[in-house]
């Protein structure tokens, strides 16, 4: 994966130029395979339902060759990858909390709703 | 990035640790400095991620409970044109990626090349944004409150717009990256006339940069007016038929909330004449321009649902992809930054810290790009 100079300090990976280019192409091929999908996807008989978490699946394979390959994770010490990644945990937290409270102001709008469609009915 | 002065006046720490010139002197060790500067700048992009996650959860609970909105908006983007960003983005990445590789390497006039290729890219990309942004402020597909979709395009009015026949907000829009070009050049010419042969040569990569918007900027309207028939995203027979679509889902939404917005009236479909669609149809077939906009505002006292609703995702979109863009021009800025340092000479292979930071950082942007073209683009 990462070279072996000798006469380079410990903390230098540079990463092979082979390597880089195989995930570009990757990352391409990805690419062009979730615009496929999402153009000809229900075409070819694939249910609708299955569209979104394709498209979040293989974004999140682009993000995964990106961090681990071009961002050096595979190399890097671990904490950093671990401070890292921890935000993904507070992002899921941030948005599964709000999702949890997107109803309880529902009832209200319904009634300003029901209102003011009630005085644009009248005002016509 | 804290940088030590080139003369170490530490002498007893000279005996016992190799202080390159750009270690800092409250460091034991250039590794030291790098795990530090490394920590940093992740610690950074933590909080960039979770920058961004507010318009994530914006975007998560409107979709969630406004799935059609999204159905029906995304219609608007061209699909074929946010691919192509995407790769321009993924290649400054490798580019950027091997310029990493070769400051680790001590490669300065390597990584000089690489760092640049990432900037034409980056402002490529802006260019092809720039070229997006405008096609749809043509069509009054603005934020939710600004929101007037008439599908027209005006005609231009500026002389560049009526000679290169591209519209108004695409001029306007080139005139910053004109005049920074403009000033590259002449800093360039007057850097070379004093005989600061590196200042030229770093203005005329600035210069060479700046171009990327151009080229971007003829490749989007070129691709643009070649997917638009695939598309729709501006084809009139298409858009005729995207009123109805609307009209269809949205018949018994009525939780219109704000009925103070002037802009309502005009926009679009009216949610109560189911009956209509054929002369509808018909309007929008005939006259694309005002009088079809004239018989709906006849017919539709009632602000429309629609309007609302796909303003508010635009007002998503142009924040999450307006708040990328700043992130690239943040990064063109940055990578500007390092050109320099390379043209100097100044990475080693124990000092090649601000490379691999700002690398980072760029692979960051990339990285939210990954899953906003997705959320955006292809919806389906």
């Amino acid at each position: 994966m990462s070279e072996h100079h000798d006469d380079l300090p410990a903390f230098c990976h540079p990463v092979s130029t082979k390597l880089l280019f195989g995930v570009f192409f990757g990352l391409i091929g990805l690419t062009v395979l979730t615009v496929a999908t999402s153009a000809l996807g229900t075409g070819l008989g694939m249910p609708p339902a299955f569209a979104f978490p394709l498209a979040m699946v293989i974004a999140t394979m682009k993000a995964f060759l990106v961090c681990a390959f071009f961002m050096h994770m595979y190399w890097d010490k671990s904490f950093n990858v671990l401070a890292f990644l921890s935000s993904l945990l507070f992002v899921t937290l941030f948005i599964g909390m709000t999702m949890m409270d997107t109803g309880e102001y529902q009832p209200t709008i319904e009634a300003f709703d029901i209102n003011n469609l009630a005085n644009v009915e009248v005002s016509e | 990035m804290a940088v030590a002065d080139s003369h170490d006046t530490h002498d007893d720490h000279h005996d016992l640790y190799d202080h390159g010139e750009f270690i800092a002197h409250h460091f034991d060790s250039a590794e030291q400095q790098f795990d530090s500067g490394k920590l940093g700048i992740w610690l950074f992009l933590v909080t960039e991620v979770l920058f961004f996650s507010g318009l994530f959860v914006a975007y998560t609970l409107y979709r969630t409970n406004h799935p059609e909105v999204f159905e029906q908006a995304h219609v608007f983007l061209n699909k074929y044109l946010g691919g192509l960003n995407t790769i321009v983005l993924l290649f400054s990445s490798l580019t950027m990626a091997l310029g990493v590789r070769a400051a680790q390497l001590g490669r300065n006039k390597n990584c000089s090349v690489y760092i640049l290729i990432t900037m034409v890219c980056a402002t490529m990309f802006l260019g092809v944004k720039a070229v997006e942004y405008s096609h749809k402020w043509d069509m009054g597909i603005l934020v939710r409150s600004a929101f007037n979709l008439t599908y027209t395009h005006p005609t231009p009015t500026t002389e560049i717009g009526k000679a290169l026949h591209i519209s108004d907000y695409l001029v306007y829009l080139c005139i910053v990256p004109a005049l920074l070009l403009a000033g590259f050049l002449a800093a360039s010419v007057i850097s070379k006339l004093i005989n600061k042969a590196m200042l030229a040569k770093f203005m005329v990569a600035m210069a060479i940069t700046v171009s990327g918007y151009f080229l971007g900027v003829v490749v989007g309207v070129i691709f643009m007016s070649a997917t638009d028939a695939e598309t729709g995203s501006s084809h009139a027979s298409v858009i005729a038929e995207q009123p109805l679509m609307l009209m269809a889902s949205t018949q018994d939404e009525h939780d219109e909330g704000d009925h103070d917005e002037g802009d309502h009236d005009k926009a679009a479909a009216d949610p109560n004449h189911e009956g209509d669609h054929a002369d509808h149809e018909e309007h929008f077939g005939s006259h694309p321009a005002d009088g079809g906009e004239a018989s709906f505002d006849a017919h539709h006292p009632d602000p429309s649902t629609l309007s609302r609703d796909v303003g508010i995702f635009f007002s998503i979109y142009y924040c999450m992809t307006g708040l990328h863009a700043i992130h690239i021009i943040g990064g063109i800025i940055a990578l500007a930054w390092l050109y320099w340092r390379s043209l100097l000479g100044h990475w080693r292979t124990d000092y090649f810290g601000p490379v691999d930071y700002v690398g980072l950082y760029w692979h960051l942007v990339d990285l939210i790009w990954i899953y906003l073209f997705p959320l955006l683009y292809l919806i389906d």
